[in-house]
């Protein structure tokens, strides 16, 4: 490892580094904007000045860049030296030139990157005497706010967002200090990614919409460490609230997972935790099918009259936590119990853990994924049931390019420099869909079949990587460029609910491992805990159809946080309603199950209770309460506990406190015995303390309430967990886990994260978070599971077409999310389009199992012959089933509705385009 | 200028002849993305300027997208987002002009045209701009007028010019 | 002197054709190299010649040709060769004259070039405003492709060579070799970051070798005549000849072919004719508006790189811009720091925008609102934005060359604009 020196100290530094990264590891302050831990360097900035000395006896140095300048034995730097000094301090003033210094009003102020350096360098007063350049703003949807004059051209939001994430449709335009970066016309951002433009943006250029609607200061916010549960991903947020409210989600860094960066339904589809449907009383269903609202007490004791040794049974929830459905399937029995998971899904989700209990292959995070170096996916549009690793795939193709300037001997992080170099070199992607996927656009080849087909693509491709002759030179070419990876990642999952494409991918990778012991196998899980409540199944356990059927024995059936709507026809439903059962439904917010109940119970969300999650790699990860539940809510592990009592079980009598019922859930298990360790318990103190969820500056506790009374009311204590609702405690040296926010004196912004890092985008101080729950064997995969055979000759193959905004059950609940979904669809190529004589936006009557519905036309670029794809998750396609057969019959009775006026704050904003030349 | 979202078939807007020579540069280019300046200029030869279906239009030619192909118009000065006139005055306002008093010869041509910078005479015949240096500084002052180097301006050239440009307007 | 890169170009200013450049010697040089030399031969002459780029930079060519990678040492896939015809820089007006005169000599010299290195492609990247010389490269590139000395198989040799020009859309920085590079990729031509070095990763990420259109102009008479013969053009230091051009109020403001190493004062009196009547030199600009001010007293120096760099000044271009005694020299800077600001490309602070803080400065100055601190101001911008390596190419360390050397020289006119509230020039000349 080099050593350097930097005013007099010497350091040992890694091998290829910059100087910024390795002062930054060294706990040195050296300013910077347009560099970023995991997009490299460009050199525009130029903040990151320091001084270099060529020779021993060289006293005055030359200004070198840190970001740009690669660490080499014995190099000798300053930091301090004057001319470095008044650079960095030149670059700061240059920047507030045209910067309107409207930091009181602006949603970036208290936690803004420049608003550090700024500080950091010292500039103070303002010699310019000037007019300041100022731009038009743009319309960008419903999730961003744009707000170019706060620009200091880092051109990080560019990078981020076409380099990074792929995305086109933003981008710089103009140029001088004339610099515009933004639409080429007003319009809804196109990528799935762009919440992260808000993180990027050292700025307050593009901010949090929804945030900024109902804003709070960072130091205002009170934050927890929390686990997104918007698919099985599982990457790590964190989510601030202010006032009983849930204002705003940014990322949480996790090494192996996020990184820096989430998607758009993590960041924006968590703001139902706030809606006037939340649940916020019990209630009790009368005769006449009214809701009369009861306070928690009453509830429990008319609960106590049913389940007074009543025969009970129990539907857990792939998005309730695990200690919840643990309860729930502990205190009604593994044979009254289903985990909540309809038969077509829960025989993908079955299968999907066999394989993942015994492959050879490895069950790669998502770091590890970035890795790969020749990819197949099997049957997912991951950007839309996954987003995260789509995100990680578009750098995975990157590898190819990195390979290319590592044989010149160009460092990863100089970005521009690679990427010159390579053009658009990539490693090969194939994608084997029904549809067009978005990541079409980075892959060497796309093939378009129908379900089984790819299936049978994928069982011939196994067979010919086991050594039997290829089927078609398109296999070939696959399966030589799979063969010739060092790292090649099969990616496959339940989104189209056949357990044959898991199969073929699970054999590809199976066969892959015979020769490269590197072969990555990864499977999407559909939702947040579906990887966990599929590891709690038991063998005696009904299935949802099987509880429908066992209904009509039960007095009682609890249902878990979870819309039985959305995976059981209208008949079954209707079955389950008839069964004469009381039904008690406890969730968060309204929803077609809870309405048939006899009693509502009102659960917290996950921003206001604690759970663990098991994500698709079986990752157990814990998510703490952001803030306490109001007053009448109460976690659903608290509710079943009480419930359970009045029932008289026994077994779980003992257990009051949360970490009991993780330590009973460990015991249950040999797969979750480490689960205690997912996250310390809430004996934990630092330093004698607990962690505070607030930061040192929170103020005006009682400003909301000043009109009733300006006394602070009691801090609400917190028993449950490690955190405190409270200022006081350090938030240093903690466990990973326990990271609320990040910040550190002198750096407010996000940017802080830094000094939580063991060194730059690497591992964080406090270790790894996250207990894997989920080891293979590592056996290999037994028997192939049985295919399913799907494709009605003469009818449309119906396959499900998930939207990242849309599908998903709670985000979509967020208004913002609501909004960017859209109506629902029927998906055709162009060439079916013609067929049926349908274009864009006309209307078809969709006829499946008897019923009909009307949806809308999309015209999508792949769709395999014989399928139509239908929005997935949304209300009007529930009756549809993944691989029925389908009559399309153009809807000739449909009038689009009357133009409604919806208000936005869309304004007639065009670009500045700079003027031809002048 | 507000925009209004393109309603416009993009297929159409493309005349033959100018996709057969953005073809023409695309056979020499190793990404279809390298021939966008040269789309650009061929689009704005024959209509003098690049409108936004055009600019798209050429995008989508490109498999580009509209923001980037914005990015690389609004970047160079001889890409005109904005109509110009018939003919387009590059008025050189570098050092060596400036010295021997562009200033004043501007002067005068805004007077004959009642133009500044940037703009364009009310019978569309001539819009103004300035240009960097236009490599003719031993015959200083210069301006290009259309596809015409003219050196050695003085008053009585522009007088000759454009002495007459609004009487002509008149009738 | 024997005129050599002008010695097709008339007082009319004609241009040449085929056969007329064949008639005097045309594409003898590259016959030369394709039957009696092989591509090192030609590149150790062009070392040995010492020829140094007349692009401004001035570094020399031979060495610069070394870096490309060859045989085994190079990837397999094309390699560029590109010349630089941008000519943008105020007060330069050489390249131009070559282009439009005498076409083919660039050709011939590019044809070499590409022999010497390797590529199989060439581009002449040409600033979108010298229509004529982009007709007359386009005719004279298909007279060659006529002729057998473009495209497959060169005169009979194994050497292919294919030739575009490309029209620039126009801007000043596009001349800056990596940007350049960009625009010929069809992006944005935002400068690109050094190393690796177009040498190495150029266009489209292959090896590719930048050169001005002077510079390629000089190759058909060294592959020619010889490394020696062309050492001994030169009178001073360096070697060959160079286009020395004068602009501003002279007498004969224009532009010759001269030996390298002509003194300033002859280039100024002889063949400028000296200052206008009614005129005095109080300053000149030597190589270009990015070049650093010299005055009267630097008037016997040699043009010669080291010797004008010694004085603190450029090279360049090699033409001068004259600053008279009736010229207001705040006004003069305040022009061209306008003119940089307006042309940076924006991709680095102190450029994007510490240059329209100089800007709006020297207005202030020049229109009387000047106070006393802009003038340190101004010299801490200076420091800021001058050193090369502060910002991320030489765009902005060439604009401060001027500022920087006028507040030396010419600080009292600064002063006298601070201290009188208005420009002391105003009344004496025409500008503003
Ligand atoms: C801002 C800027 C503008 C430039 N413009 C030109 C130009 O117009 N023509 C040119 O030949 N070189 C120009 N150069 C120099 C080139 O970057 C490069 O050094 C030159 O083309 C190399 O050719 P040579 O080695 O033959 O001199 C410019 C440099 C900078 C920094
Ligand atoms: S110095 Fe100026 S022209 Fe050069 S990269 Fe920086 S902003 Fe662009
Ligand atoms: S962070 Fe180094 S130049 Fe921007």
């Amino acid at each position: 490892m080099p050593n350097i020196t930097i005013d007099g100290q010497t350091l040992e530094v890694k091998e290829g580094d910059n100087i910024l990264q390795a002062c930054l590891n060294a706990g040195l302050d050296l300013p910077y904007f347009c560099w970023h831990p995991a997009m490299g360097s460009i050199g525009s900035c130029r903040q990151c000045a320091l001084v270099q000395y060529q020779n021993p006896s060289d006293e005055r140095g030359r200004i070198v860049m840190g970001c740009m300048t690669q660490v080499t034995d014995g190099a000798r730097f300053s930091l301090d030296a004057n001319n470095a000094v008044e650079f960095r301090e030149a670059v700061v003033e240059s920047l507030m030139l045209n910067h309107p210094h409207d930091c009181p009003v602006c949603a970036e102020g208290g936690e803004c990157h420049l608003q550090d350096m700024t500080v950091m360098v010292g500039h103070r007063d303002r010699r310019y005497r000037g007019k300041k350049n100022t731009h038009r703003n743009q319309y960008l949807g419903p999730l961003i706010h744009h707000e170019m004059n706060r620009c200091i051209t880092c051109y990080r939001c560019e990078r981020f967002y076409r380099d990074y994430a792929g995305g086109t449709d933003l981008g710089a335009q103009a140029s001088r200090d004339r610099l515009y970066f933004g639409r080429q016309q007003d319009g809804i951002l196109e990528s799935e990614f762009s919440g992260n433009l808000v993180e990027v943006c050292p700025t307050g250029v593009f901010t949090d919409k929804p945030f900024l609607a109902d804003f709070s200061r960072k130091w205002d916010l009170q934050s927890a460490p929390s686990i997104c549960g918007g698919c099985g991903v599982g990457c790590n947020i964190a989510p601030g609230e202010r006032y009983g409210r849930l204002k705003r989600v940014h990322n949480r860094y996790h090494n192996d997972i996020n990184g820096y960066f989430i998607c758009d339904r993590g960041r924006f589809g968590n703001s139902y935790v706030n809606a006037d449907q939340r649940i916020d009383y019990a209630g009790i269903q009368d005769a006449d099918g009214r809701f009369t609202a009861v306070d928690q007490a009453s509830a429990i004791d008319t609960a106590g009259v049913w389940l007074k040794s009543a025969k009970i049974g129990g539907i857990g929830s792939p998005r309730a936590s695990l200690e919840a459905n643990f309860l729930l399937q502990t205190w009604v029995g593994a044979d009254q119990f289903s985990s909540g998971i309809a038969d077509i899904e829960r025989a993908t989700v079955d299968r999907q853990l066999q394989i993942l209990q015994s492959t050879r292959a490895i069950n790669p995070s998502i770091k590890q994924m970035e890795l790969a170096d020749a990819v197949l996916i099997l049957g997912e549009d991951l950007t839309h049931t996954a987003a995260r690793v789509a995100l990680a795939l578009r750098q995975a193709v990157r590898n190819k390019s990195l390979a290319m300037a590592k044989q010149m001997g160009l460092p990863s992080w100089q970005d521009a420099a690679v990427r010159n170099l390579a053009q658009d070199a990539l490693s090969p992607l194939f994608v084997v869909t029904s549809y067009t996927s978005r990541l079409d656009d980075i892959a060497q080849r796309t093939v378009t079949l129908a379900p089984d087909e790819i299936a049978e693509f994928g069982r011939q491709l196994a067979a010919r990587l086991q050594g039997e002759p290829a089927q078609s030179p398109l296999i070939e070419e696959l399966a030589s460029s799979l063969a010739a990876a060092e790292r090649p990642l099969i990616i496959s999952g339940s989104s189209m609910l056949q357990s044959n494409i898991i199969d073929a991918g699970a054999a590809i990778a199976e066969a892959l491992c015979l020769d490269n012991p590197q072969t990555m196998l990864s499977l999407t899980a559909p939702e947040s805990n579906t990887v966990g409540a599929a590891m709690l199944a038991h063998a005696n356990n009904l299935s949802l159809e099987g509880m429908v059927e066992r209904a009509v024995e039960l007095d009682v059936l609890v249902i878990l946080e979870n819309d039985l709507t959305r995976r059981l026809d209208a008949v079954s439903m209707q079955k389950l309603v008839d069964s004469g059962t009381k039904i008690i439904a406890l969730d968060v917010i309204e929803n077609a199950t809870v309405e048939h109940a006899n009693m509502v119970l009102p659960a917290a969300s996950f921003a206001e209770s604690q759970g663990t999650l098991i994500n698709h790699e079986g990752r157990a990860q814990r998510f703490f309460p952001v803030f306490p539940p109001a007053e009448q809510r109460l976690p659903s592990w608290q509710w079943l506990l009480q419930l359970a009592a009045l029932s008289g079980n026994s077994q779980l009598a003992a257990l009051t406190q949360f970490d009991q019922v993780v330590d009973a859930c460990a015991a249950s298990q040999p797969a979750f015995a480490h689960l205690n360790e997912v996250a310390p318990d809430r004996r934990f103190r630092d330093r004698g303390q607990k962690i505070p969820r607030q930061t040192h500056r929170y103020s005006g506790r009682t400003a909301i309430n000043a009109g009733v009374s300006v006394h602070e009311p009691q801090q609400p204590v917190d028993h449950e967990t490690p955190l405190a609702f409270s200022m006081e405690g350090l938030n240093r040296d903690q466990p990973s886990t326990l990271i609320p926010f990040v910040w550190s004196p002198g750096w407010n912004s996000n940017h802080a994260l830094q000094k939580f890092q063991a060194e730059v985008d690497g591992p964080l101080k406090g270790g790894h978070s996250g207990v894997h729950v989920l080891v293979s064997s590592a056996n290999g995969i037994d028997h192939p599971g049985a295919a399913v055979g799907n494709a009605p000759t003469d009818l449309w193959q119906l396959v499900p077409v998930h939207r990242l905004h849309g599908s998903e059950e709670l985000s979509a609940r967020s208004d913002e999310i609501a909004e960017l979904a859209g109506d629902a669809f029927i998906a055709l190529n162009a060439e079916t389009a013609g067929q049926l004589e349908v274009a864009e936006g006309d209307r078809l009557k969709v006829i499946a199992n008897g019923d009909s519905v009307s949806l809308a036309v999309k015209i999508v670029d792949r769709m395999a012959v014989g399928c139509a794809g239908y929005s997935y998750g949304y209300a009007a396609t529930r009756g549809l089933i993944a691989g029925a057969g389908a009559d399309l019959q153009r809807d000739t009775d449909w009038r689009p509705p009357q133009p409604s006026l919806i208000a936005t704050d869309r304004q007639s904003m065009a670009v500045d385009r700079g003027s031809p030349h002048v | 200028m507000t925009q209004q979202p393109i309603q416009t078939d993009l297929n159409s807007v493309l005349s033959h002849e100018e996709i057969h020579a953005i073809d023409a540069e695309l056979s020499h280019v190793p990404y279809k993305s390298g021939a966008a300046i040269d789309a650009l200029k061929i689009v704005q030869e024959r209509r003098g300027w690049v409108s936004d279906d055009c600019l798209m239009a050429i995008a989508r030619h490109l498999d580009m997208s509209a923001e980037q192909m914005e990015g690389i118009a609004t970047f160079y000065n001889l890409i005109y987002r904005r109509p110009v006139g018939e003919k387009v005055i590059l008025f050189c306002d570098s050092v060596s002009c400036w010295i021997c008093d562009c200033d004043g010869i501007k002067a005068k041509i805004s007077q004959y045209l009642q133009i500044d910078y940037g703009e364009t005479t009310t019978d569309n015949r001539y819009t103004l701009l300035p240009v960097p240096c236009l490599g003719a500084c031993d015959r200083a002052p210069v301006m290009m007028v259309g596809d015409e180097l003219i050196t050695d301006l003085d008053d009585a050239r522009i007088e000759l010019l454009f002495g007459t440009h609004n009487e002509a307007r008149t009738d | 002197m024997e005129p050599v890169l002008t010695r097709n170009i008339g007082p009319e200013r004609y241009p040449t054709n085929l056969a007329a450049y064949q008639a005097n010697h045309g594409y003898r040089g590259l016959r030369k190299a394709l039957t009696e030399m092989s591509a090192d031969d030609c590149q150790a002459v062009v070392k040995n010649s010492s020829l140094r780029g007349r692009g401004g930079a001035g570094f020399p060519t031979g060495m610069k040709w070394s870096f490309v990678p060859r045989g085994d040492a190079c990837t397999p896939g094309h390699k560029y060769l590109v010349c630089n015809a941008d000519e943008m820089e105020p007060g330069t007006f050489k390249d131009r004259l070559l282009m439009e005169c005498d076409p083919h000599q660039l050709i011939e010299g590019m044809i070499l070039a590409a022999y010497t290195i390797g590529a199989d492609i060439a581009y002449i990247f040409i600033r979108g405003e010298y229509l004529v010389a982009i007709q007359r490269l386009r005719d004279a590139i298909a007279e060659c492709y006529a002729s057998g000395y473009l495209g497959e198989r060169i005169l009979g040799s194994d050497f292919n060579l294919q030739m575009y020009v490309h029209p620039s859309a126009g801007r000043y920085i596009c001349g800056e070799e990596t940007a350049l590079i960009n625009a010929l990729e069809g992006k944005r031509a935002n400068p690109r970051a050094k190393p690796p070095f177009p040498q190495v990763s150029g266009l489209w990420g292959r090896p590719t070798i930048v050169n001005n259109v002077e510079t390629l102009c000089n190759i058909p008479h060294i592959i020619d005549r010889g490394a020696d013969w062309f050492k001994t053009l030169g009178i001073g230091e360096d070697s060959g000849t160079k286009l020395f051009g004068v602009s501003g109020k002279v007498n004969n403001p224009g532009c010759w072919e001269l030996p390298m190493g002509t003194p300033i004062r002859e280039i100024i009196d002889q063949h400028a004719g000296g200052m206008r009547a009614g005129f005095q030199l109080k300053g000149f600009l030597p190589g270009g508006g990015s070049t650093d001010f010299l005055v009267p007293e630097h008037l016997d120096l040699a043009m010669d790189y080291n010797v004008i760099g010694a004085a603190g000044s450029r090279m360049g271009t090699g033409t001068m811009i004259i600053l008279d005694d009736r010229t207001c020299p705040v006004g003069m800077v305040l022009n061209l720091i306008r003119f940089f600001a307006q042309e940076s490309c924006g991709f680095c602070t102190p450029c994007r925008d510490g240059l329209p803080w100089s800007r709006q400065v020297l207005e202030d100055i020049e229109n009387g609102a000047g106070r006393s601190e802009d003038l340190e101001t101004l010299a801490y911008q200076v420091k800021y934005i001058g050193a090369i390596g502060n910002t991320h190419c030489a765009l902005a360390p060439g604009a401060m060359e001027p500022l920087q050397s006028a507040l030396k020289y010419f600080y009292d006119d600064f002063a006298r604009h601070v201290n009188g509230g208005q420009c002391p020039y105003h009344n004496n000349t025409g500008a503003p």
